[in-house]
């Protein structure tokens, strides 16, 4: 079977059954995830999702041991399903004396019931009944093995799942804003809280069969952490998060029935992981590359500023004085970089011409200088006058916000400057240096 | 006894390495509260060790050890990274980056072919003590015989070694790290750097989930990690009895989980051997059960304590 | 041991900005203590108080500004600083006595990878002595109640034997006999030339435990003699309403250079 066929769902009925079920699985986990990372239940999840091992190996044990059929898929989840909740029981349970801290008794809870998970699986082993291989499949997942009627069953799990998250949308999302002000709206926080923790067993034990217990907790948390970073409002983190969940795990599944060997778990964990350090990278707003460029931006424009504001200043005392690239450089504190890139840049944008190593400002540049030496000034002022700053505190204050901030602001302190200190502020005008420009 | 030397010894010398090892620098988290960057560590060091095991093409200890703790740091760094770019709250951040983490490692093994050698899947899962065996001890002699010491599985020396080092460390910097443990302000301010003693302490955690690795596994390494100091904590108040109460634990749960894996099935009439890893595991918990119920800080603690809630102390 | 009168004042800060995150919490602050003496830190809440004294300690990462301790940055001049941190800033369940905590504050004068000699540790318990703890050296700092605890961390600050101390909240909800004890201790500092700089939040006994004042609202607002200082103009200033429109400005600044504010 080639990768194409499988993801085509062209390589027979029940692969593509399979697949579709995976997918399901990973729509539900993907929405449901959104809501499992805001409420902090992350790690709690992964706790429940480690210690369903005893109850699938324990379901096994007791099917062959009363004779009924060990494969049996609706057996071996409800088993997990029990243990899952007994760890969540657990873990609250540990943390009562107030000792054990509630860190240490998520991962006390995960690796001891992992633990009786491993030694039962042992005790399957020399059970004298076929079928124990299968039980390795949910420990990293094995969608390959699968069988229509098993898919037909997680796909069925998950329907339902995205069913009940979508039918309380908008009280889950009230409960991981803020549960203190959804319970003073009346909202039933403790029965959202306790549903919230129902669905999330109930996801994880659908992801069982498809991701296997120790990364299905994965495909919760990744898509609705890449989907965070692509977004800020829920209404399109849930749908985002939960279409990325179901395309990991639908090439992942379909990756892993190509390339036999790999464990499906991984696959599509890898897969999702993909998408997450892509989103990490290029996101428009909160990737890194966004950030860095943003940085880079800002600073070349405070830079640029600067020198505007140094030439503006040179020519207001004296207009015939020459000026030279490194006079402005030094005067506005360039950084070896800028030193290279702002010459090129300020004369591209057409703001000063250079004959001869002589800088002068152009007409659009002079305007430009004069306004960013107004606003620089207007703010000088404003924090004097209504700050109580000392001169030399408002020069570099108003260094560090005019660059940034918004006109109506600006506005608003030239308003108030009028009003309470009018002897400051000539209409229009560029308004005199402050006391601390006039001692450099 | 020959039978004893050749199949038992080493793995229950193993178990129980590991788990003082671990039990030992769990301590260091479990005082800090910082029980899941264990969780986080073990997990990380997979793609590390795979690596390492790539590269050097046997079970040596320092490429292993190399490639885990740059595993480790890098989880760490990615880990910082994305709680700082997302704003998600530590848990989910350090939910994503380790689960990435464990699959890389575990698709590595398969896709670098790892494990048609020694290194399998089987073994991330439930340890591989049961592959430690010593056939060159013919009998009791071959204790003091060199040479068939020298072919004394070498998994179990690099224990040995780690916890020399383990123990070395602790008690040169007994004073500092108990200092950083409990005020890194107040470290930081008088000078004794908790920046680089936290650091200090991933790396022993790292090297510890490596050493430990062979024998447990990477998952059951946490309750290898956690386990012992979670049960002296419920049993002391006290910072050396803590040390003291954890190690006993730690030899009782390693010791003890190999003794029931190896001797149960007998005893129950099974004809498989149990896995051992996962029994130390069930011992830790059952360990731990009674310290809850029993201990002086556990269940009973919860009450004293509420008796004397009108007492200032409580209120803190 | 009194110490003679310094020729440089115990601590200069200038232009000193630290902020959190987005919201800048101190701005532009320029403070120099006296000599030598007793004085608070005085303001409302999230006026930047606790961020002073750990800017000068280096525990937050300052925008700007510049520290002096004695006339030296606070890497040189270490070993003559004491801090007492938050009583809150700790986890008291920590598996330790009370001597062992006092005898943090010997370790600068032990050193790395020593254990603590003999010597060192009778002065800690000199120190807790001192503070009115001595039958208490070997009890779990979790079973001690809260005036205690705040005692333990004073007689840990004592240990240290610094010329200046830094002293976040060393009055917070202790019993009325601890605090007449740590006011004792405080003024045999002064009296013996050291500085100590201590965050205070009740107004009512400012002026009487200590002789100088910085009175904080994330800028500095007035600093001097409690008696020219303390006055209810200033006390006004300092309590009445910030300045809405630099906040916002500077608020929009800041969010300018970082990622946008999370969802929840």
């Amino acid at each position: 079977m080639t990768l194409l066929e499988a993801l085509l769902f062209s390589a027979g009925y029940n692969a593509a059954v399979v697949a579709l079920g995976c997918a399901g699985f990973g729509l539900a986990a993907g929405a449901l995830g959104c809501f499992v990372l805001l409420r902090g239940r992350a790690l709690i999840a992964d706790a429940a999702a480690h210690a369903t091992l005893p109850g699938v190996a324990g379901a096994f044990i007791l099917a062959a041991l009363a004779g009924w059929e060990v494969r049996s898929l609706p057996l071996l989840l409800a088993g997990a399903a029990a243990t899952a909740a007994v760890a969540v029981l657990l873990v609250s349970g540990l943390t009562a004396g107030g000792r054990i801290r509630d860190d240490a008794a998520m991962a006390l809870v995960l690796s001891i019931g992992f633990g009786t998970g491993v030694v039962l699986i042992s005790v399957v082993q020399s059970l004298p009944v076929g079928g124990q291989a299968g039980l390795k499949g949910f420990i990293l997942g094995q969608a390959a093995g699968m069988s229509a009627a098993d898919a037909r069953m997680i796909g069925l799990l998950a329907a339902l799942a995205l069913l009940l998250v979508t039918v309380m949308f908008r009280p889950l999302a009230a409960l991981c804003f803020d549960r203190e002000f959804a319970a003073a709206v009346g909202l039933p926080v403790r029965a959202l809280d306790l549903a919230l923790l129902g669905l999330m067993l109930a996801v994880t034990v659908a992801g069982l069969r498809a991701v296997g217990l120790i990364l299905v907790v994965a495909l919760m948390v990744i898509p609705a952490a890449t989907a965070r970073l692509l977004t800020e409002r829920l209404e399109v983190m849930v749908p985002l998060a939960a279409a990325m969940g179901a395309l990991a795990a639908w090439l992942g599944a379909g990756l892993s029935s190509a390339l036999p060997g790999l464990p499906t778990g991984a696959t599509i964990t890898l897969v999702a992981c993909t998408l997450f350090v892509a989103a990490l990278l290029f996101a428009p707003r909160r990737g890194a590359l966004a950030f860095a460029w943003r940085q880079a931006m800002l600073s070349l424009t405070v830079a640029r500023d600067h020198a505007l504001r140094v030439a503006f200043e040179a020519a207001e005392s004296s207009p015939a004085a020459p000026l030279a690239w490194a006079d402005l450089g030094r005067g506005a504190g360039w950084s070896a970089w800028q030193r290279a890139l702002l010459p090129r840049w300020m004369e591209a944008a057409g703001w000063v011409t250079e004959r001869a190593g002589q800088v002068a400002l152009t007409p659009s540049g002079l305007a430009l200088a004069r306004d960013l030496t107004r606003r620089h000034r207007l703010w000088e002022h404003y924090m004097q006058a209504a700050g109580g700053l000392a001169p030399a505190a408002a020069h570099r204050a108003a260094d560090e916000v005019e660059h940034t901030l918004p006109p109506e602001v600006t506005r608003e302190a030239e308003a108030w400057l009028r009003r309470h200190d009018p002897a400051r502020l000539a209409e229009g005008e560029v308004p005199p240096p402050g006391e601390a420009e006039r001692t450099p | 006894m020959t039978e004893f030397l050749q199949l038992d010894l080493a793995p229950m010398l193993a178990a129980t390495l590991a788990c003082l090892v671990c039990g030992l620098v769990g301590n260091l988290l479990l005082l800090t509260r910082q029980s899941l960057l264990g969780d986080a560590i073990s997990h990380s060091v997979l793609p590390g060790i795979v690596m390492g095991f790539w590269v050097s093409g046997s079970r040596a200890a320092a490429p292993l050890v190399a490639g885990a703790m740059l595993a480790a740091v890098a989880a760490a760094l990615l880990i910082a990274l994305v709680r700082r770019l997302t704003r998600l709250e530590p848990g989910a951040a350090m939910g994503v980056v380790f689960s990435g983490f464990f699959a890389l490692g575990i698709v590595l093994i398969e896709v670098s072919g790892a494990h048609a050698v020694d290194l399998d899947v089987d073994c991330v899962l439930y340890g591989q003590l049961e592959a430690l065996i010593w056939p060159a001890a013919r009998g009791p002699g071959a204790l003091l015989d060199a040479a068939a010491l020298a072919e004394f599985p070498a998994e179990v020396t690099t224990l040995a070694v780690v916890l020399a080092l383990t123990l070395l460390l602790l008690v040169l910097l007994w004073k500092e790290l108990r200092l950083a443990a409990f005020d890194p302000d107040f470290a930081h301010a008088i000078g004794f750097a908790p920046r680089r003693l936290s650091l200090l302490v991933l790396v022993l955690v790292s090297v510890a989930c490596v050493a430990a690795f062979w024998a447990v596994g990477s998952i059951l390494v946490i309750a290898a990690l956690v386990a012992p100091a979670a049960i002296a904590r419920l049993l002391t108040n006290g910072y050396a009895a803590q040390f003291r109460l954890s190690a006993v634990a730690a030899v009782a749960m390693g010791a003890g989980g190999y003794w029931l894996a190896a001797l149960a099935p007998g005893a129950l009439g099974l004809g498989h051997g149990l896995n051992a890893a996962g029994m130390i595991a069930v011992l830790a918990g059952v360990l731990l059960a009674f310290a809850w119920l029993f201990g002086p800080f556990g269940r009973r603690g919860a009450a004293r304590r509420a008796t004397v809630a009108g007492h200032p102390a409580a209120a803190t | 041991m009194p110490v003679a009168p310094l020729p440089v004042p115990a601590l200069t800060v200038q232009h000193l900005s630290v902020a959190y995150d987005k919201a800048p919490v101190l701005w532009d602050v320029s403070w120099t203590t006296p000599q030598a003496g007793l004085v608070a830190i005085v303001g409302p809440n999230g006026a930047g108080k606790s961020t002073l004294l750990k800017a000068v300690l280096g525990l937050v990462p300052r925008l700007s500004g510049e520290v002096r301790v004695f006339g030296l940055p606070f890497a040189e001049a270490r070993a003559r600083v004491g801090y007492l941190p938050q009583r809150a800033s700790v986890d008291w369940d920590f598996p330790a006595t009370a001597l062992q905590v006092v005898a943090q504050g010997r370790y600068p004068r032990v050193g790395w990878f020593r254990p603590l000699p003999r010597a060192e540790r009778e002065r800690a318990r000199a120190a807790l002595a001192e503070v009115g703890m001595a039958e208490f050296a070997g009890r779990q700092i979790g079973q001690l109640s809260g005036g205690q605890q705040q005692r333990v961390f004073l007689a840990r600050a004592l240990a240290l034997e610094a010329d200046l101390y830094l002293m976040d909240e060393p009055f917070a909800g202790v019993d009325a006999a601890t605090e007449r004890a740590i006011v004792g201790v405080l003024q045999r500092l002064a009296g013996e030339g050291r500085t100590v700089i201590a965050v205070h939040h009740d107004l009512a006994t400012a002026p009487q435990y200590f002789d100088h004042v910085l009175l904080l609202n994330v800028r500095a607002i007035a600093a001097g003699p409690m008696a020219t200082t303390f006055t209810p103009e200033n006390l006004a200033r300092t309590y009445g309403g910030r300045l809405s429109l630099l906040e916002r400005a500077v608020a929009a600044a800041q969010a300018g250079k970082r990622p946008a504010a999370p969802v929840p």
